[in-house]
């Protein structure tokens, strides 16, 4: 069964591009340390979107202004010396100091250069959080905005179907992650229990769910206005 | 309108000319009577297969369904049996594991890594000290370094045996299950052996392990891992050859490597596709360097070969425990720092100083330098990344899990979609998910 290790068509080695072999990393120092090229060739490229770059546990940040990140991200993606086509996560971090912006993170990697890069984007936080979609560069992005709609409330721009993933979308208390969500939840104990028994969950098994936006003036009316109170109230608990 | 033309194979033992399976169609005549035959009659016979339009009809399949292996449900709508559209949904399991942890100690979250995916404990316990280490600026002892593939290594043949096993069942194979399922029952006793608990370890500590190995284990995990290629080699024969297996597995839910790259998926879903990416090998971590072991890598990335390739990383998982026993070395397990580690219990409950540093030790929690960190290792699901923000202070400000299963289900609506609905069961089966992973 040896055999299967040989691609038939055109594998990808990961590392075909890479100076140096892979190694373990040592004695990785807190601050400082051989920042990643690709750092040097953004604020080359971009010049003043790129707010500020720094080494941090051996691993380059780099800050970019939200108009830029879109064509950041696509340029890293499709550039031929760059070529990050792996993208690892997106996600946010608010600090615990109200003052600090919040920080949304992307993390990307080279397959190739067998590099690994942070991206970041400051927004205040009690500005809009609105930053642009990957989706169209990187289709794995989907559910990870998802989540960090769903955790932060950031709106990502030009997501398709940006709607709760780990919540349900009647959930009305907030975002959980961001840092004034208190850990036990923003309703009591009663208020959440009666809600769960005051839910249908019948209604959520049902081809409507499927075909909500192009089916909705066909729905009975009874159900067009438990949707449409539905996304009232929960505009509402949003504070939008 | 659908131009599908449904095969039913009647005469399975007869060929043709050419050595092909005779298939006949199944065509309704005009008068309303089944037609069959082979297809050269068929062809003569210049029916034209009569439009069967109907609804599309909507299946919930979850979130009680033991073949979603969890509570993950999937909505499917149907054109006669072929899946039309899939929407996953997914949140049944979501217990808000990121929160909780920024109000947790950094040696207090290791429980909850234990708990995402349930599979593979050990391993998350060791990616997670391992980004706390990164964070601190610790370097670990040899010793412990080796202790930590061992447990890495065992967790991913135990997850791996977990998803043949079960995915067999899915399939309809009954028989490989039990004897597998013998294989996770002996390394759960040799874990138990170890740190003291089966599923939920917890078995590191940030700057080292919970315990050292115990007298005679060694000899435990040698005929461990030679029982095991044993195992593995019936359960192969009793697989990889196999009619029904094959029929039901080959083709189905293929990615095309530049997909399975651009949807983020990583794990034996990406190298099944045919991409050699292996965190261990290209971004290593507990000198994996120096193992000598194969990077298995499939060609046509159907479920196939996503067994194969799993198959595969379970031999080479033994490879690296037999070279983990022989250079297991002497010496201390835990680091010798005082910032994390604690003193020895005679020690703290005999001398005032140790007593005190327990007590602030346990009570206030190390406290990391103000920093952020992404450690990634190389789970059995895919690439397991951990991103610590620390601002100083003894809880993490952000504690980030990358689930490798929650990116690569995200793939599954363009995986099934063409595909009937019983292979559904088998594609989503070659995932490999922890709703415990996935929901977190």
């Amino acid at each position: 069964m040896s055999d299967y290790s040989v691609g038939q068509f055109a594998m990808i080695p990961a590392g075909t591009q890479a100076s140096v072999a892979p190694a373990t990393p040592r004695n990785v120092p807190a601050h400082g340390g051989e920042p990643n090229p690709s750092a040097a060739f953004l604020v080359a490229k971009f010049g003043d979107a790129i707010v500020r770059s720094w080494v941090n546990c051996g691993e380059t940040n780099v800050i970019v202004k939200v108009e830029a990140i879109h064509d950041v991200i696509q340029w890293l993606n499709e550039d031929h010396g760059q070529r990050y086509e792996y993208l690892v996560d997106v996600t946010a971090v608010e600090y615990r100091d109200a003052g600090r912006p919040l920080e949304v993170v992307w993390h990307l990697r080279s397959l190739s250069f067998l590099r690994f890069l942070r991206l970041k984007v400051e927004l205040p936080t009690r500005g809009p959080l609105v930053v642009p979609s990957v989706m169209d560069i990187y289709s794995g992005a989907d559910w990870l905005e998802r989540e960090c709609w769903d955790m932060f409330g950031i709106k990502f721009e030009g997501h398709p179907d940006l709607r709760r993933i780990l919540l349900w979308e009647s959930y009305r208390e907030g975002f959980p992650l961001r840092k004034d969500f208190p850990l036990r939840g923003r309703f009591s104990r009663a208020e959440q229990l009666k809600q769960a028994l005051a839910a249908d969950p019948e209604a959520r098994y049902s081809m409507e769910e499927l075909t909500i936006a192009e089916a909705f003036d066909s729905l009975p009316e009874d159900m067009r206005s438990r949707l449409a109170a539905d996304k009232a109230a929960g505009t509402e608990a949003f504070g939008e | 309108m659908s131009t599908r033309t449904v095969e039913v194979e009647l005469k399975t033992t007869q060929l043709d000319a050419l050595g092909n399976v005779v298939r006949a169609p199944l065509v309704v005549t005009e008068t309303g009577g089944a037609l069959t035959g082979d297809s050269s009659q068929f062809a003569s016979a210049s029916l034209a297969e009569p439009g069967l339009e109907s609804d599309h009809m909507l299946i919930n399949i979850g979130p009680q369904h033991p073949a979603t292996h969890g509570v993950l449900r999937l909505v499917l709508e149907l054109d006669g049996e072929t899946v039309v559209r899939c929407i996953p949904h997914i949140g049944y399991l979501h217990c808000g594991f990121e929160k909780i942890g920024e109000y947790r100690q950094y040696n207090q979250i290791i429980p909850w890594t234990d708990r995402e995916d349930y599979l593979n404990s050990m391993g998350n316990n060791v990616s997670f000290v391992l980004g706390c280490e990164r964070l601190f600026g610790i370097e670990i002892t040899p010793r412990c370094t080796v202790l930590r593939v061992i447990a890495m290594e065992l967790s991913r043949i135990m997850s791996h045996v977990v998803w043949v096993g079960t995915t067999a069942v899915d399939i309809g194979a009954f028989t490989p299950f039990l004897w597998i399922f013998q294989e996770r029952e002996n390394i759960y006793n040799l874990l138990e052996g170890w740190v003291g608990a089966r599923l939920t370890t917890t078995g590191t500590r940030v700057g080292g392990m919970a315990a050292d190995i115990p007298d005679g284990w060694m000899e435990g995990l040698r005929s461990f891992v030679q029982g095991f290629h044993r195992t593995l080699d019936e359960t192969d024969k009793m697989l990889t050859r196999n009619a029904i297996w094959s029929g039901r597995t080959v083709g189905l839910g293929v990615l095309t490597p530049s997909d399975a790259i651009n949807t983020g998926m990583s794990g034996p879903m990406l190298r099944a596709s045919g991409v050699a990416y292996d965190v261990r090998k290209d971004f290593p971590y507990l000198d994996y360097e120096t193992y000598d072991f194969d990077v298995p890598v499939g060609r046509h990335g159907d479920v196939y070969d996503r067994y194969l390739v799993r198959m595969e990383e379970m031999r080479q998982s033994c490879r690296i425990l037999e070279q983990a026993i022989q250079r297991l070395p002497e010496g201390p397990v835990n680091v010798d720092d005082p910032r994390v580690i604690l003193p020895p219990k005679h020690k703290a409950t005999s001398e005032m100083e140790s007593m005190i540093h327990h007590f602030k030790l346990v009570m206030e929690g190390p406290r990391p330098p103000a920093g952020e960190c992404y450690v990634a290792t190389e789970s059995p699901k895919g690439e397991k990344g951990y991103y610590m923000v620390s601002d100083g202070s003894a809880k993490p400000v952000r504690w980030r899990i990358r689930p490798p299963s929650f990116v690569n289900l995200s793939a599954i609506p363009k995986m099934v979609e063409g595909h009937l609905l019983s292979d559904v069961i088998a594609i989503n089966a070659s995932i490999d998910i922890v709703m415990g992973e996935i929901d977190r």
